[in-house]
């Protein structure tokens, strides 16, 4: 390929500034520390307790989303851009109203329970690891279905063309062409959902039940905002990083296999699963899907209706602040993650999800604190760790796309002798218009949505959405927080498909 | 671009804003948003010190000690008797010079550097239309049957639960993680923050929620509600105050003196009670609020000093953590 060095020096630069980006704040903490700290018996038990809930979380996820977005992409049905756009709805929630949203459906009170007593059935609890469990199923099988939608929407029309002309029987289409994809794709979607739900506190706490669902995420909280024992936090997230790590290898070394070759784009259609069995199948798991995912959507939406004629300026000026702030680091991850839309890239990538952002916001206002109020850095500063956190998403969706455009095309691409530039213009980015589209929205949905590390940096007339929710909570404003929750998801969830929408414009999804 | 713009406009504006003497007071989250007392004591500060009285929310202490004697500063507003042990060693902190007569909390307060401005105990709340025979007493509390369903904090990440296993240490002493233990079945979950635990007791979620016993005085006042009430334990409820120092390295040694005066004035604390629901450090019972003046107050209260509290958090914590883990 033409842009060979310029490619690579961009690389290097992306993912040095990846590895600054983290490595520094948590030198930085170790370094005021003056030292690791070290571990209790309660931070070992965390440790047990957060390995397998995050591993459960993410199996479950993964394991689920494959017949959903298998039956996700056999179906034509009216609604459906639309159904696939709200099913990634539960993953841009800021945790607190997912949770309000499940509770509603699942909790004591919950839709579920009056069901079950209303045919003297026994009440269900959701509190303990099975409810933890289901709350990261809530927030990660929508991202897990669209990896995985996107790897069978990968596959060219033409293999199925031919599949079908050979009178492929959809056991033997699985086989040769659907399940080399899923084990091409899933690992990786594993290692994302693993990697999110490692630092996982506030929905373990919540619905965990007690002391025995602490995660290293709430260790870290304590060390830094109750004993101020930097050490330890330091020691912790450095373990948390490292299991992120681990994590990642092993979905690299699983992940591996080719792609399908290159196709004519032309429309997927497809001529198995028109047997009224698998028929009802894939319409079963549509319909349970959607309504697992959109049931606890439509109670935060009818809990928030009363509520945002109770929002002050202050709320839409925060709005204002989450919009600005996305855009912002949408626009500077969708840079950063182009040059490091490779295996290894992605693997570095994870460390920005994997580093808690306690740590992450202390170390940064200690590099910061020498040279600038970190105050008035505030947004900048949010911007640039959103960009962060989102950047493993962001890879996680190009980089199969964008390795199977240089795998196809690269060759062509060199024999033609383009310059970097054309190659970006004329052969990348419309070969990568959807997942982009799909990366810039969930970047911008995450963005709005995140708390992350604003808290020490927080600013009266800069405060994010997020951070206006829990300041209405904390002031016996549950309605209001309510109406600001609501607004926060039409404003994450019309990001998200503005963006996706863009992005999906002409193709046939 | 806009975005860009906008961020560097931000920045600007706060750094040529400077006109008149500002006084910076770093406070806990709560306290700025239009619901909480910020905007009302810069309103009334403003009216009297003619400068610019500016908030700074977010952490409180983590923030303090990381900035140490470089923190811009000049008051802290929200700090807790459980911190202050570590605020004090730091040596931040003057004395805050006020003359402490006008007090009227329940505990005697000699503190030189940490002024109150308001208290409240820890206590369970319920909702008197959904629990009409409530336990009379932590003992009996524990004794509940267990579909009574009660959500508590965190001791570990919030500043009540960490009063709450306190609490606890200070009604059951050496037996406090077999009450624990008996309380365990009870407790519907432990969240991170007062907010998500109440949050899910408005919700109906939950019978009980562990929170302050001025919670009721919300209800009463904004929503005109006398259903919410705090239970009152023979036992003793826990003491919390809440409490604002003067830093050492104040550029503006004046005005932050002239803030600190303001607290126990009677203009602020009859504000304080419905501007932050809880009730005024230095006012007599006959001038509080109306809604403050029918809640039950507790006839013992418990306090630790920051020196036994410091001693004790790491036994009640684990006591806590063990006697909910089993």
């Amino acid at each position: 390929m033409a842009s060979r060095p310029l490619a690579i020096i961009a690389a290097l630069a992306a993912g040095g500034l990846v590895l600054a980006l983290v490595l520094g704040p948590v030198a930085a903490v170790l370094a005021r520390a003056g030292g690791w700290g070290s571990l209790g018996p309660s931070d070992w038990q965390a440790l047990r307790f957060t390995l397998w809930q995050a591993c459960l979380s993410a199996l479950f996820s993964v394991a689920l989303a494959i017949p959903v977005a298998r039956a996700l992409a056999r179906r034509r049905f009216p609604g459906r851009g639309l159904l696939i756009s709200l099913l990634g709805a539960p993953f841009i929630l800021p945790t607190i109203v997912a949770v309000l949203g499940l509770l509603a459906v699942f909790g004591q009170n919950g839709m579920v329970n009056v069901a079950l007593r209303g045919v003297g059935l026994p009440a269900f609890s959701i509190y303990g690891l099975h409810g933890v469990v289901l709350a990261h199923v809530f927030f990660n099988l929508p991202l897990a279905t669209r990896l995985l939608l996107q790897g069978w929407l990968a596959i060219p029309a033409e293999r199925f063309r031919l599949a079908a002309s050979l009178g492929l029987s959809p056991w033997a289409m699985l086989r040769t062409l659907e399940a080399p994809m899923v084990l091409r794709i899933a690992p990786g979607a594993f290692a994302v959902i693993f990697v999110i739900c490692l630092s996982s506190f506030a929905v373990a706490l919540t619905l965990g039940g007690g002391p025995r669902a602490t995660t290293v995420e709430l260790a870290i909280y304590q060390a830094v905002r109750f004993d101020f024992d930097l050490g330890r936090a330091a020691l912790l997230s450095v373990i948390q990083l490292a299991l992120a790590l681990a994590a990642g290898l092993v979905a690299l070394r699983l992940g591996t296999g080719g792609g399908f070759g290159a196709g004519l784009d032309r429309m997927v259609t497809r001529w198995d699963g028109r047997a009224g069995l698998s028929r009802a199948a894939d319409i079963a798991w549509i319909a349970l899907a959607a309504l697992f995912l959109l049931t606890p959507l439509g109670m935060v939406v009818a809990r928030g209706l009363p509520g945002l004629v109770q929002l002050g300026a202050s709320s839409w000026e925060a709005a204002w602040n989450s919009l600005t702030v996305a855009l912002a680091s949408t626009l500077l991850c969708l840079l950063w993650a182009l040059p490091l839309s490779t295996r290894w890239g992605e693997w570095l990538g994870l460390v920005g999800i994997a580093v808690s952002p306690l740590v992450l916001g202390t170390g940064l206002f200690l590099i910061v604190r020498p040279f600038a109020n970190p105050l008035s850095l505030a947004l900048p500063v949010t911007t640039l760790v959103n960009a962060l956190v989102a950047l493993p998403f962001a890879l996680r969706i190009l980089r199969p796309e964008a390795e199977a455009v240089r795998a196809d095309y690269g060759r062509l691409a060199q024999a033609l002798g383009l310059t970097p530039l054309a190659w970006l213009r004329l052969v990348l980015l419309p070969r990568l218009r959807r997942p982009l589209g799909f990366a810039a929205g969930l970047t911008a949905a995450l963005s709005i949505g995140d708390l992350g590390v604003i808290a020490l940096f927080a600013d009266p007339d800069r405060a994010t959405l997020p951070l206006q929710v829990y300041r209405l909570m904390g002031s016996y404003q549950m309605q209001a927080a309510a109406g600001a929750a609501l607004l926060l998801l039409l404003f994450s969830f019309g990001a998200f498909w503005l963006c996706d929408r863009g992005g999906r414009a002409n193709a046939d999804t | 671009m806009k975005a860009i713009s906008f961020a560097a406009g931000c920045l600007f504006a706060s750094t040529a804003l400077a006109q008149e003497p500002v006084l910076t007071v770093y406070a806990g989250d709560y306290v700025v948003s239009e619901w909480g007392p910020g905007p009302k004591i810069e309103e009334m500060f403003e009216g009297r010190c003619g400068c610019d009285l500016q908030f700074k929310p977010g952490d409180l202490l983590p923030r303090l000690l990381l900035e140490g004697d470089q923190t811009e500063a000049d008051v802290v507003f929200g700090l807790n008797t459980d911190v202050t042990k570590k605020a004090r060693e730091s040596g931040l902190f003057a004395p805050h010079g006020v003359d402490l007569s006008p007090l009227t909390l329940p505990i005697d307060w000699t503190d030189d550097t940490f002024l109150p401005y308001n208290y409240g105990e820890t206590a369970f709340i319920y909702d008197t239309t959904r629990l009409s025979e409530p336990p009379t007493s932590f003992a009996k509390l524990l004794d509940a049957p267990d579909d009574l369903k009660i959500v508590i904090q965190d001791p570990r990440s919030s500043i009540s639960g960490l009063a709450m296993a306190l609490w606890a240490q200070a009604v059951f002493g050496d037996e406090a993680e077999d009450a624990w233990r008996k309380l365990a079945p009870k407790i519907l979950t432990v969240t991170k923050g007062w907010s998500e635990s109440y949050g899910l007791f408005t919700d109906g979620e939950a019978d009980m929620v562990l929170s302050y016993t001025t919670s009721p005085a919300y209800h009463i006042i904004a929503e005109e509600d006398h259903t919410k009430k705090a239970l009152i334990f023979p036992e003793g409820n826990y003491f919390m105050v809440e409490l604002a120092a003067k830093l050492a390295t104040s550029d503006q040694p004046e005005l932050a003196q002239d803030f600190m005066d303001f607290i126990l004035t009677p203009e602020f604390q009859q504000m304080i009670a419905t501007g932050n629901w809880s009730f005024p450090a230095a006012l007599p019972h006959e001038d509080w609020p109306e809604g403050f003046k029918e809640l039950e107050l507790p006839s013992k209260v418990l306090f630790y000093s920051e020196d036994e509290a410091a001693a004790l958090r790491d036994e009640a914590i684990e006591a806590w953590r063990r006697g909910l883990s089993q």
